[in-house]
């Protein structure tokens, strides 16, 4: 069993993240949502906590959410997939149950 | 709490955790929380209760709410037990980040690494976070 | 699959609601089953029928009911939110019903995902 993880806020604003990943086992995978897309960008202190994991955490984010927010030509961290909403529900399957770090 | 009635459910048991991440009072999520926790619980449900992070301070000993006009439900954790909610676990980081110890809190819990939990929240059917 | 959908924010101050509906629709989309969508916290102001939105913007409320009016969507209430807030029965949108908390273990039971959306 593994789980999907999602998180929808920014790291600079909560620690959603850093808490989610604390508890993310290998094999799970991490989606980023809303605010949370945030945490994609290349080169910020969230970068490195995503960045050593991805070898064994399998992250995605939500593009609607990245080009809404202007990120869309930024650098993003290697390693993170984009996905849009039929990609969310098709993780959701995937996986054996979602938790949301709200 | 809700009107809903445990009539004859006879259905699938899953396993539901319930995370608790939140402070009380602050925001509603750690008391219309609760209220979820106790009706799975009387569906027959296994379920599991953690508090981590800011959660932890939902069962904090010595809560006193006259001054701010809200309900100290931290009354009601005690009723898991007469619900036969009794996988209830704090993080032991969690607890230990915010200078809290067992002593501190209204009930009795168990307490898990992070790798435990995070072993736990891996066998679970149904993850609720509040 | 079939899914459960919690939704604890009301409709414009958070995403979460959008995030739900766009997530719903796709699901549908897909042709997956929808058990509910459950309304908890201040997710039950997304059934306010006197919600009005400014006319170039989304209507959630509206988006909602027609989930529920041509796909046969379930969207659930939970009535201790509900009363707390004021929703009641005569402010409830077309396709949304009031109920207890039962409904949201229920869709946890019988569903093979729940999925939150929230702050």
């Amino acid at each position: 069993m593994a789980l999907l993880h999602t998180v929808n806020k920014s790291p600079f604003e909560r620690n959603a993240l850093s808490d989610c990943l604390r508890r993310a086992k290998d094999g799970s995978a991490v989606l980023l949502i809303e605010d949370g897309v945030y945490a994609a960008l290349e080169g910020t202190f969230a970068t490195d906590e995503i960045s050593s994991r991805t070898g064994s955490v399998n992250f995605f984010a939500l593009a609607p959410d990245i080009e809404a927010r202007g990120l869309g030509n930024k650098p993003l961290i290697d390693g993170i997939t984009l996905v849009d909403y039929g990609g969310f529900v098709d993780l959701v399957e995937e996986y054996s149950s979602v938790q949301s770090w709200l | 709490m809700d009107e809903y009635e445990d009539d004859e459910f006879d259905g699938p048991v899953k396993k539901f955790m319930f995370v608790n991440r939140k402070a009380p009072y602050g925001t509603v999520y750690a008391l219309e929380g609760l209220e979820v926790v106790l009706i799975a619980a009387a569906f027959d449900q296994d379920v599991s209760m953690v508090f981590a992070d800011d959660g932890v301070f939902q069962i904090k000993k010595d809560q006193e709410t006259s001054g701010i006009n809200m309900k100290n439900f931290s009354p009601t954790f005690r009723a898991l037990e007469g619900y036969d909610v009794e996988k209830v676990y704090a993080e032991k980081e969690s607890l230990e980040a915010r200078g809290l110890s067992e002593d501190d809190l209204v009930i009795p819990v168990e307490v898990l690494s992070s790798s435990e939990l995070a072993e736990l929240m891996d066998t679970q059917e149904v993850v609720i976070t509040f | 699959m079939k899914l459960g959908i919690l939704v604890n924010e009301g409709p414009f101050t958070h995403q979460a609601s959008d995030s739900a509906y766009q997530f719903t629709k796709a699901a549908l989309e897909k042709g997956h089953e929808i058990v509910r969508v459950f309304f908890y916290h201040d997710g039950v102001n997304n059934a306010n029928k006197l919600s009005e939105p400014q006319s170039d913007d989304r209507n959630l409320v509206a988006l909602w009911s027609e989930l529920a009016q041509e796909h046969g969507v379930e969207l659930t209430v939970c009535v201790a939110a509900a009363t707390r807030r004021g929703i009641k029965d005569e402010l409830l949108a077309a396709g949304f019903q009031i109920s207890g908390l039962g409904q949201l273990v229920e869709a946890g039971i019988v569903g093979d995902r729940l999925v939150t959306f929230g702050d």
